[in-house]
């Protein structure tokens, strides 16, 4: 079964990217334009993977990680952030928050795809 | 031959629990309060690797456990006082034992004088029980030969804390990597991988990471369990495993790469990553360091010497803990054969008691999703589509969970089956009989406490067929009979059970003989009429023995009551068929699991009981003229063109408001493992479900009829009918067929249908 990757970014090239990027190395991925609509979009699909923008009008990416990991399902659902710059403070925070690790834009396509096998397979 | 190396291996894998149990025992052995029961452990295990060893001729392990027995039986019996210097001497002759055993196992010899300076410190034990009076003058001695520093006298929390820090450190090691040149044009990395246990909340997944080392090279993978806790305090949301990779990689694999995998967890994790590339060609092989340091191997002149056990010795002795990488790869340990624990395999050991939680925990599983079941029924359909499909794959899941656990505990019974060749070799020299045995069905798995206790049945099974059953040669020839007697041992699954049968061609059971004995014995009434299936039986009966002679062989006071006894233990039957000159045939009957089993729930009066599917051929309604009554026994049924006799579970049970009129009711027709048929008269049948074995016999006592209970969905309790124990009961009352064997011999004459009111007020519960 393909795995479901969610993808949160206020951009929607961003979001585009992700998308086609992910689709092509045989993915599903829903999209949310911000924490908001992330955290209602999970509520009704099963995804097993979130990659998150950091910087999001009216749900940011760390607020969104620390909402998720309080819901006990989602304990475990692996989170990746994506950063700007290799910004060790924001890595950090991001960590504290319960993210499972990080993606640094920009990025390639296949720095992409093997990030997200080495957190979901 | 292949059969006979199966038998070497289950010796050596028991030799090495054994090992693992004496030295356990060992270690806490200390001067003082001795645990006469931990004693006895230790004693037993010696023995058995003694005598399991005579089995194979391994002359020299023999020797030595002899004397370390000895030792051992003076200890049992205060002859020999536990001191420091003992305790020492006993843990060294266990690892000297093992490396005897890895000699065996690899089909070496013991290099000359493995033995000596241990068995020379045993012996002086022995000899110090005749004069206590030098005792003084001897610790110094004795102390030197084994080895000790007088310094260490007093020291005993020393001695052992050094001997559990080795232990510890050994398992606190990581296995060393796979020894061995590294191939050509390869670089072969090995990483330990530790994560701390609360990975997975941050959403990282272990797995996913080696899959990802996989991409980059051939990589072998080994888990280690020594953080596990036990089930019971097992928290699934934390990680409680780590990992050995070996990953043998091409050159443009860099480490960066290999970083890159734990990117996300370096922080949280001890990962040590260590490379070894291909040796150049001048170096021998056998020089190469593996990349981590492996606990030193004995050299091979220590023979001669005391030798302090080593770490790896004292490891693999203790191995009832866990072993990290135990049984997926082994260090070559060189020439010092501290390695005693066989082949490589890929398996894990759990503990027993892990498993049987399991198996508990599943089984609660069943009811619970039985009573779920149980109040969705009622639905509509319609509306809760979704959650009854749910419903639907929750049980299958429940079902294949249920398998998946009892097939963890499932054995062939080859490992039984493997040891009897032998038993008949010797039987046969003893009693002079030529006789053939003839194995099939194997590899028919069955439940691992069913296997472990049918060695002892089956042995005297097969005993009593060759002294018993088969004639001599020439007797034989006599009778037309090849000279040579055909043993017979098979098993099979028949209806949801293991049936093993033990078939001899010889001379049949002597029907006058049995009885007069019985008569003579007073377990019989003189002048009783007997059918012969009922004499064939008094065999079975405490106290019987038919040999003229108590020979060598069967007549050592176990009877065949006692095999009774065992396999009814298991929930098993015992049946015998005999035809005069041509042999007999010992029929057992085992549940495969002793857990859970698919049954059908039926209604009589107010109760509810549940029949083994696997004893249900159909049921129906039969029409006044398929009943057929046959005076002051029982009624009967036309039911296919066959009479079937009828049992009223009410009658039997002695529950009111319940049908009698097997037009009314229900008849539910049963067949027990020996194919023989029987109606049953209920109420209703209720409907299927796999229900959870509650022993009666552990929480109440054993009854006729009734093979245990179970908890239904509704929260009710419920007898689990025995059907083959119903059909004893319905042919000689109650109480009869399967009675306990500490009651008095049951008298195999039919009871009057008087005593049948009594019988059945005792059955009422």
């Amino acid at each position: 079964m393909k795995k479901k990757v969610m993808t949160v970014d206020d951009s929607r090239t961003m979001r585009d990217m992700v998308s086609f990027t992910l689709r092509g190395a045989g993915y599903d991925v829903v999209e949310a334009a911000d924490g908001q609509q992330a955290m209602s979009a999970i509520a009704t699909n099963k995804v097993d993977l979130v990659i998150t923008d950091l910087n999001m009008p009216v749900m940011d990416g760390l607020t969104l990680i620390r909402r998720l990991r309080a819901i006990p399902a989602h304990r475990t659902l692996p989170i990746l952030m994506l950063t700007t710059e290799a910004d060790e403070s924001k890595k950090a925070e991001g960590r504290a928050a319960g993210a499972t690790g990080w993606i640094v834009k920009p990025f390639n396509p296949d720095k992409l795809v093997s990030v997200v096998q080495k957190v979901c397979g | 031959m292949d059969d006979l190396s199966r038998f070497k291996q289950t010796y050596f894998d028991e030799s090495a629990e054994l090992l693992a149990v004496a030295e356990a025992g060992l270690l806490r052995l200390a001067p003082g309060e001795i645990d006469m029961d931990e004693v006895n452990a230790i004693f037993r295990a010696v023995h058995s690797i003694k005598g399991g060893g005579g089995a194979f001729g391994f002359n020299d392990l023999v020797a030595f456990a002899h004397e370390f027995e000895t030792v051992m039986d003076g200890v049992r019996n205060a002859e020999i006082p536990v001191s420091t210097e003992l305790v020492d001497t006993l843990i060294r002759a266990n690892d000297v034992l093992a490396r005897l055993l890895a000699h065996a196992a690899d089909e070496t010899e013991a290099p000359a004088g493995t033995t000596d300076d241990t068995v020379a410190a045993l012996r002086r034990f022995l000899d110090k029980t005749g004069e206590q009076a030098n005792e003084a003058a001897q610790p110094a001695a004795i102390q030197a030969a084994a080895g000790f520093h007088p310094d260490d006298e007093d020291d005993e929390a020393g001695i052992f804390g050094d001997a559990l820090a080795a232990i510890q450190a050994a398992r606190d090691d990581q296995p060393a990597p796979a020894a061995g040149p590294v191939p050509e044009g390869k670089v072969r990395w090995t990483i330990v991988f530790r994560p701390k246990a609360e990975l997975l909340l941050s959403g990282n997944e272990p797995t996913y990471m080696l899959r990802a080392l996989r991409r980059l090279g051939e990589a072998e993978v080994v888990c280690h369990l020594d953080r596990l806790p036990s089930l019971r305090d097992l928290d699934a949301e934390l990680l409680h495993l780590s990992w050995t990779v070996t990953l043998l990689a091409d050159p443009q694999v860099d480490r960066a790469q290999i970083d890159d995998v734990f990117e996300f967890v370096a922080d949280d994790c001890d990962i040590r990553i260590s490379a070894e590339a291909p040796p150049p060609a001048i170096i021998p092989p056998a020089l190469i360091a593996p990349a981590e340091p492996v606990p030193a191997a004995a050299p091979a002149p220590a023979a001669n010497l005391p030798q302090p056990a080593t770490p790896a010795a004292t490891t693999s002795g203790a191995a009832g803990a866990a072993k990290p990488g135990d049984g997926a790869k082994r260090t070559n340990g060189g020439t010092g054969g501290s390695d005693h624990a066989g082949p490589t395999t890929h398996t894990i050991r759990v503990d027993l008691d892990k498993i049987d939680r399991l198996v508990n925990m599943v089984g609660e599983m069943v009811i619970t999703q039985a009573m779920i079941a149980e109040h969705l029924r009622d639905l509509p359909p319609g509306q809760f589509q979704e959650l009854l499909e749910g419903l639907e794959g929750l049980a299958q899941h429940t079902r294949e969970l249920r398998e998946s656990v009892m097939s963890i505990r499932a054995q062939p019974v080859s490992s039984v089956f493997s040891r009897m060749p032998r038993l008949v070799r010797e039987c046969a020299a003893v009693t002079g009989k030529e006789v053939m045995l003839v194995t099939t069905g194997e590899t028919t798995e069955v439940d691992k406490t069913v296997v472990e206790n049918l060695v002892d049945p089956l042995t005297h099974m097969i005993r009593n067929s060759i002294d018993h059953g088969l004639e001599g040669p020439d007797e034989r020839e006599r009778v037309g009979k090849p000279r040579a007697g055909t043993v017979h041992l098979s098993a099979a699954h028949r209806s949801g059970r293991i049936v093993i049968e033990v078939t001899d061609d010889g001379r049949g059971i002597n029907r006058a003989k049995v009885l007069s004995k019985a008569i003579e014995k007073g377990l019989v009434q003189p002048g009783a009429s007997l059918s012969d299936e009922e004499i064939d039986h008094l065999i079975f009966l405490p106290g019987f023995s038919t040999a003229d002679q108590v020979s060598n062989l069967s007549g050592r006071g176990v009877g065949m009551d006692v095999v009774r006894r065992n396999i009814s233990s298991l929930g098993g039957r015992i049946g015998v068929y005999s035809t005069p000159g041509e042999g007999s045939r010992f029929v057992l009957s085992l549940p495969l699991t002793l857990a859970v089993l698919d049954g059908m729930v039926i209604s009589v009066g107010e109760e509810r009981f549940v029949l083994p599917l696997t004893n249900i051929v159909e049921s129906l309604r039969p029409k006044p003229a398929d009943l057929h009554g046959l005076v002051n026994k029982c009624d009967v049924m036309m039911a296919r063109g066959e009479y079937v006799r009828l049992v009223h579970l009410h009658r039997l049970f002695g529950i009111p408001k319940a049908i009698d009129d097997a037009t009314k009711g229900l008849v539910v027709l049963v067949e027990t493992e020996d194919g023989s048929r029987l109606g049953l008269v209920v109420d209703e049948v209720l409907g299927q479900q796999q229900v959870v074995i509650k022993s009666l016999e552990a929480n109440f006592r054993r009854l006729d009829g009734v093979a245990a209970a179970t908890i239904l969905g509704d929260g009710r309790v419920a007898l689990i009918l025995d059907v083959a124990g119903l059909r004893e009961m319905s042919r000689h009352g109650a109480g009869n067929g399967n009675a306990p064997a500490d009651s008095t011999p049951p008298s195999p004459s039919l009871p009057a249908p008087a005593d049948k009111s009594d019988q059945r007020q005792r059955q009422t519960v």
